[in-house]
């Protein structure tokens, strides 16, 4: 009863800051909303068991992106970009397509038929068992995503390095 | 009410992609639509720990911390790009980046 509860209500959080997100007209309150559907899906996380993955959730998505979110709707002057308009002229097709959409995949979710083990599977100590099989059989794959953000890392730096560059080109 | 299962988690997934992809077409800021890929990214990682719940498989959850390290990498090199991109242009709009149109 109480998983019941919980999801329903994590569930709440997720949607309704996801239509915030996409609706309101300032970007920083899109970020706020954001962060309150990022924090569902958080929850949703640890409903599933997933404790390892809600805490990356919480420090990743909460922590990291968002407040890089902020950080650039901060450098970038969006004073101005707020003044105009906000959608597509076409956004009732668009907002059309994107509930055809919806309704498709639910569909398609009640019709197929998923055998589901029955039970929860009672992980004490998820992390572990995650790290086991990280660091074992996707060895090579968590090395590669190091690496990925790594290059992410200079990559990011350089574009913000970009002008003054290019300033020293122009001088030299 | 019985209880929930993974499939509750795959249509929460699925509205949640839903929104994604119109957030995506609809707004013309960019720092927007960014937040939007976030929510997709965010509901396919909901896709793959439902799965790894209802399998007993700690895959998924891999998989879905892969994704996670992708996206952050994704959003840092995407806001760079967009602040040079506004020092260029001096716009964060979608629709008047349009030097490639003729």
């Amino acid at each position: 009863m109480i998983e019941a509860v919980l999801f329903y209500i994590f569930a709440a959080l997720t949607l309704v800051g996801g239509v915030l997100t996409i609706t309101r007209r300032s970007a920083v309150m899109s970020a706020v909303w954001l962060t309150v559907s990022l924090l569902g899906v958080a929850g949703l996380f640890l409903t599933l068991g997933a404790e390892f993955l809600f805490v990356a959730q919480i420090v990743l998505y909460i922590g990291g992106i968002t407040l890089l979110f902020l950080f650039v709707i901060m450098l970038v002057n969006l004073d101005a970009a707020a003044q105009v308009r906000q959608f597509r002229r076409a956004w009732p097709v668009v907002v059309l397509a994107g509930i055809g959409l919806a309704a498709e995949l639910i569909a398609l979710l009640i019709k197929g038929k998923v055998e589901w083990l029955a039970g929860s599977p009672i992980t004490p100590g998820n992390s572990e068992a995650l790290a086991d099989l990280l660091l074992s059989h996707y060895v090579v794959a968590f090395e590669i995503a190091s690496v990925l953000l790594l290059v992410a890392l200079v990559g990011s730096v350089l574009m913000g390095q970009q002008r003054k560059r290019s300033k020293e080109q122009v001088e030299g | 009410m019985h209880g929930i299962s993974p499939l509750h988690y795959l249509i929460v997934s699925a509205l949640l992609f839903s929104i994604g992809v119109t957030g995506v077409l609809v707004r013309r800021n960019i720092v927007v639509i960014l937040m939007s890929i976030e929510l997709i990214l965010n509901a396919v990682n909901i896709n793959l720990v439902a799965f790894s719940h209802g399998h007993h498989h700690v895959t998924g959850q891999v998989f879905a911390l892969f994704v996670m390290a992708v996206a952050v990498a994704e959003a840092a090199v995407a806001l760079g790009i967009l602040i040079a991109l506004f020092r260029n242009r001096g716009t964060v709009l979608a629709d008047e980046l349009d030097l490639l149109k003729w």
